[in-house]
Parts: structure tokens; C-alpha cells; sequence
């Protein structure tokens, strides 16, 4: 187990600095610098604001300076907004996206393990179909659609919820969290009632029957075990995904995370954001992936003996 | 059974009895239909703007009612289907070249190439390719064509996978030593004699792909990071739509139940073709 993690680990760090790297040169091939934008500026503030950001260095020395900073934690500053630094934006962001994606990721589990179960157990019944198509549902209905229907249906008709902010009024943390969750629910459905067929049909699963446990011994502690490892395996690329959600989600709900600044410095051409944002997510998601890929195989004693 | 059916014959036989399956065929062939038609059949132009009207609930005259410029929305989402189609098809033509050529070359070296090829694969896996997407779209501008090619070389990766491991399977089976030993070039042992043998589940991935690349085009579209106006698809619609809800609620749902009907039809098509071509997980 500790060699493979440590195998990953080590793998796991040329790829961020290819990464990183790779996104470094591409944003230096962005047509226009950040400066000739708006107004023009005379040739003496360029000067000086090249200097100051360090512009007027070869390619290959900003490279080097800008790789050592990210080492120490230093994204550089943001070309947009002056005075503030990109890491400065990530730590401000950052806890608002982790957030709305851990009430996402529960939502997504709560919903989603436990009606796969059911179906699974429940087979060819209603309690399989109804679930199952309102899953399919959850698959077709993008994201970027979900979330003004809701606003439409709880926010405007209704006046339940407020229609967007995070944490300013009472409530208005639940649209964007079940937006962003409903996807995924749809998803871990589809995959626990799959993974729980496949065990349920094993021998242990009999014996464990034939030994005269509970049914709900037999769920519980036999079967979901060896059921839910594809909902395990599946976590790690829900993350990435997660994070595309939340660019949305923000958007329409106004939440100041690091997924509407990611949106916003794309508009804005906001290059050392952009840079920023994509290593540090990208740094992200190959630690979930990590992180998801070991918990699966911790869960399955064939890998786990393999090590 | 008859004695002479083959795969294929069963395997269409198997779509046919599947109730979803046709049913979403038959929606995504009146799409087509209507997306190649769209200039004959669309009732205004999709640019025709009506000022005075401006934004009206469906009538008469506009089925599906008009947008804040007093343009046909049936109009504007007819013409939306052929971006939005396109985007799904041409995108998934690159997804599948990359990702069929990467495959059976890797699975058919083995060996060391095999395993760098695969391993290139799994880390190209775990990075957050759709910000690679949007850091293209801003860096080269929004172009329609770079879009294609950009979602496309993000989907090819599963389909690389997939194809390898048909290939691995197949590789040491008679027909192919046979075909080695007659000194068949490589070339054609791709084309001629693993291709063929591995068009089912290439088939199945590739319609299964399509929704996913409208999907994420619709998500670029929504961001303001895809297509750009006057050119409008689903995903450009349902932003446009989202901006104006709270008065002209008629602007998000058509667009959007369009765009929802289009995924069913063609996850269901999917499903049913991946059932009827491997009757192994049918009965799931």
C-alpha cells in the first residue's frame, strides 16, 4: 500500500511540473500583453509596469522565477486587480468552492448510495424505476439548466429560497449545493445499484444469508462493501468534475469562489489568475485522484493482497 | 434463431425490440432532419429581429414565442440544432480518431510502447482538462474549429482505452497470426482485419460520447466561452434564456427541454445499442 502511494506520489510530481510548465508557455503565446488593453498608456508606464511585473526579463529567467514562486506558495501578483496577489485570491475563494462542494458531495452520497441500494435490492419494482429514471434525468439535465430551473421554480415562483449569495441570508446555501449535488446523485445512483447487482449474486453473500444473519447485517456490513468501491473509484474524476460545476453554479448563484474568479479572470484575460488557478486545481484533482484511487484499493482485498 | 445470423443481424434485431432505443433513433433522426432543414423550414430567419414585438409569449404566428429582439425563438433553435449537432459529431470524429488510431497501435505494439502510450493515458486522466479547454478559448480567441479540436482531444481518452483492450484480446487470436504469418503490412492489418472486428463497442462509445461533447460545448456556450453571436447554439439559448427568465420564463424552458430531449434520446439510443451489442450486460 505505502510503496504504491509513494510510487504515485513521486509520479505525481513530474506531471505538475509538466503542468505547470506547459500552462506557463501557453499563456506566454496569449497574443497581446496585459497591458495594451483599455488606454493607452505612454511608453514610459509600460516600461515601468514591465519592469514591475518583470516583463522586460527573458522568457526563460520569468519562467525560473515564477517556477521558484510557486514552490514557495507565490502565484505572483494578478495583472487586473492591483495590489492583490493571485494566491491572496485562491485563499479567499478557495474555502467558499470547498464548501459548496463538500454539501454537493453529500447531497450526492446521501441521495445517491441510498437510493442505488434500494433499487438494487429492491430490483424490478418501482422502487428500482422510479429512481433509476429520475437518475437518467439527473444525467440529461445539464447543470447550467438545473440550477435556473430552480432558481425559477423555488426562487421566483415560490419565493422558498433565495435566488443567489452564499451566506448572506437564511437558506440561500441549498440551491446552489443541490444544483451542483443533483448530477452526481444521478451518477452514484447508477453506479452503487450496479456495483451492489454484481455482489449481490456472489457466493459470500449467500453464506452470509445462509447463516442466518439479518438482511440489513447482509447490506450493510457484506455486501455494500464490495458494492459501492466503483462510487469510491468514482469520487476522484466527481472531483474534477465538481469543480467545472462550481464555475457554473457560482456564476448563476453570485458566489464569490474561486470557480467564478477562474470564470472572471477568463473574461478578463487576467493571465497570471488563469496560470494561478489552472496549476493550483490541477494540483487539486491529481491529489483527489490520488486520494481515490488508494481508497479503492484499500476497499478491495485482491488489490489490497497484490501490494 | 435462425442458423445463418451473425452479429450484427442479431444485434439489430436486439435494437429494434428495444422500445427506448427506437424511440430515441427516431427523435434524433426528426433532429437531424430538422437541423439540415433548417433554412426551408425554419418559419423567419434566425437573425430576423422584430423590435416592436420584442419579447412575446408563444402565439400563433410564433409557436414558441420570440426573444427580447423580437426574433422567432423555433427559428433560433432550429438553427441552434446545427451548431449544437455539429459540434457533437464533428467533436466526437476527432475524439474518435485520436482515440481508435492511440488505442490499437498500443495495444497492438505491446510491450514498452504499449505501456508508455497507456501510462501517457492515465496521467492525461487525472488532469482538469476542461480548464485546459477554457484556457485555449482565451488564449486563441473563440473559434469555432479550434472548439471541435479542443473538445475533441479531451473526450479521445476513454475511447483510447476501450480500443487497446479490444485489441489486446484480439491480437492473438488464429486470424490475426495467420494474417502476420501471410506478411500482411501493418497498415492493413489495422485496417482490414482489427477495425472491423472491434466497430461494435467503438460504435457504442462513440454515441455515448456525442451527449457528453454537447454537454460541454453547452457549458462553454453558457460561460460566454464558446460560441460566440451572431452564431447561436442550445447552450448560447440557454444562457440568453437564463438572463431574461424572471419575465420570459418561455426563453429558458424551450431551449432547455430541447436540449434534454436531444441528451435522452441519445443516451437511451446508446444504452440500447451497447445492450443489443453485448448481450452480456443486458440483463443488468
Amino acid at each position: 500500500m505505502i510503496s504504491i502511494f509513494l510510487k504515485r506520489l513521486l509520479l505525481a510530481i513530474p506531471v505538475l511540473l509538466a503542468v505547470a510548465s506547459l500552462t506557463f508557455f501557453l499563456v506566454k503565446l496569449a497574443p497581446g500583453g496585459p497591458f495594451d488593453a483599455d488606454k493607452a498608456v505612454s511608453p514610459q508606464v509600460l516600461k515601468n509596469l514591465n519592469e514591475a511585473y518583470n516583463l522586460d526579463a527573458s522568457e526563460w529567467e520569468q519562467y525560473i522565477d515564477y517556477m521558484s514562486g510557486i514552490l514557495k506558495g507565490d502565484f505572483g501578483p494578478s495583472f487586473r486587480f492591483p495590489g492583490r496577489s493571485v494566491s491572496e485570491m485562491i485563499a479567499t475563494g478557495l474555502p467558499v468552492t470547498f464548501e459548496l462542494a463538500f454539501y454537493a458531495i453529500l447531497i450526492a452520497l446521501l441521495i445517491g448510495v441510498s437510493s442505488g441500494v434500494l433499487a438494487a435490492l429492491k430490483r424490478n419494482t418501482y422502487l428500482d424505476f422510479i429512481p433509476m429514471a429520475i437518475a437518467m434525468i439527473g444525467i440529461c439535465v445539464p447543470t447550467f439548466l438545473m440550477g435556473p430551473l430552480l432558481v425559477l421554480i423555488f426562487g421566483i415562483n415560490l419565493e422558498i429560497l433565495p435566488v443567489s449569495g452564499w451566506g448572506q441570508l437564511p437558506g440561500d446555501k441549498i440551491l446552489p449545493s443541490i444544483t451542483l449535488g443533483f448530477a452526481y446523485a444521478a451518477y452514484i445512483a447508477r453506479l452503487s445499484r450496479g456495483g451492489m447487482l454484481e455482489v449481490l449474486n456472489q457466493d459470500f453473500i449467500r453464506t452470509a444469508r445462509a447463516k442466518g444473519l439479518t438482511e440489513r447485517n447482509v447490506v450493510i456490513k457484506h455486501a455494500m462493501q464490495g458494492g459501492l468501491i466503483p462510487v469510491v473509484s468514482f469520487l476522484g474524476p466527481a472531483i474534477a468534475g465538481l469543480l467545472a460545476g462550481s464555475f457554473v453554479v457560482e456564476t448563476i448563484f453570485q458566489i464569490p469562489g474561486l470557480g467564478r474568479f477562474y470564470v472572471e479572470a477568463a473574461f478578463n484575460r487576467d493571465y497570471t489568475m488563469i496560470l494561478g488557478t489552472t496549476i493550483f486545481f490541477s494540483a487539486m484533482i491529481v491529489f483527489f485522484n490520488l486520494l481515490s484511487d488508494l481508497a479503492a484499493m484499500w476497499l478491495n482485498p485482491r488489490s489490497r493482497d497484490t501490494s | 434463431m435462425s442458423k445463418s445470423s451473425t452479429l450484427w443481424s442479431d444485434a439489430i434485431y436486439r435494437l429494434t425490440r428495444n422500445k427506448a432505443a427506437m424511440f430515441g433513433a427516431f427523435i434524433l433522426f426528426v433532429l437531424i432532419l430538422c437541423a439540415a432543414l433548417a433554412p426551408w423550414i425554419a418559419p423567419y430567419s434566425y437573425s430576423f429581429q422584430n423590435l416592436e414585438l420584442g419579447a412575446s409569449p408563444p402565439s400563433a404566428a410564433h409557436i414558441l414565442g420570440t426573444d427580447v429582439l423580437g426574433r422567432d425563438l423555433l427559428s433560433r433553435i432550429l438553427y441552434g440544432a446545427r451548431i449544437s449537432l455539429l459540434v457533437g459529431f464533428v467533436a466526437t470524429g476527432v475524439a474518435l480518431v485520436i482515440g481508435v488510431s492511440w488505442g490499437i497501435v498500443a495495444g497492438y505494439a505491446g510491450g514498452k510502447v504499449d505501456s508508455i502510450m497507456m501510462r501517457i493515458v492515465d496521467v492525461l486522466y487525472g488532469l482538469p482538462f476542461i480548464i485546459f479547454i477554457i484556457l485555449l478559448m482565451v488564449i486563441f480567441g473563440r473559434n469555432l474549429w479550434l472548439l471541435f479540436g479542443a473538445i475533441g482531444a479531451v473526450e479521445w481518452l476513454t475511447m483510447a482505452r476501450i480500443v487497446r483492450g479490444q485489441v489486446i484480446g484480439l491480437k492473438n487470436q488464429e486470424f490475426v497470426m495467420a494474417a502476420k504469418a501471410m506478411g500482411v503490412s501493418n497498415i492493413s492489418m489495422f485496417r482490414k482485419h482489427l477495425l472491423p472486428n472491434i466497430l461494435g463497442p467503438i460504435a457504442v462509445y462513440a454515441t455515448l460520447t456525442i451527449p457528453q461533447v454537447m454537454l460541454l460545448e453547452g457549458f462553454l456556450s453558457f460561460l460566454g466561452l464558446g460560441i460566440q453571436p451572431p452564431m447561436s447554439s442550445w447552450g448560447t439559448l440557454i444562457k440568453d434564456g437564463v438572463e431574461s427568465m424572471e419575465e420570459y420564463s418561455w426563453l429558458l424552458v424551450y431551449p432547455g427541454l430541447t436540449f434534454t430531449i436531444t441528451l435522452f434520446a441519445l443516451n437511451f439510443f446508446g444504452d440500447g445499442l451497447r445492450d443489443a451489442l453485448d448481450p452480456k450486460t443486458t440483463d443488468n
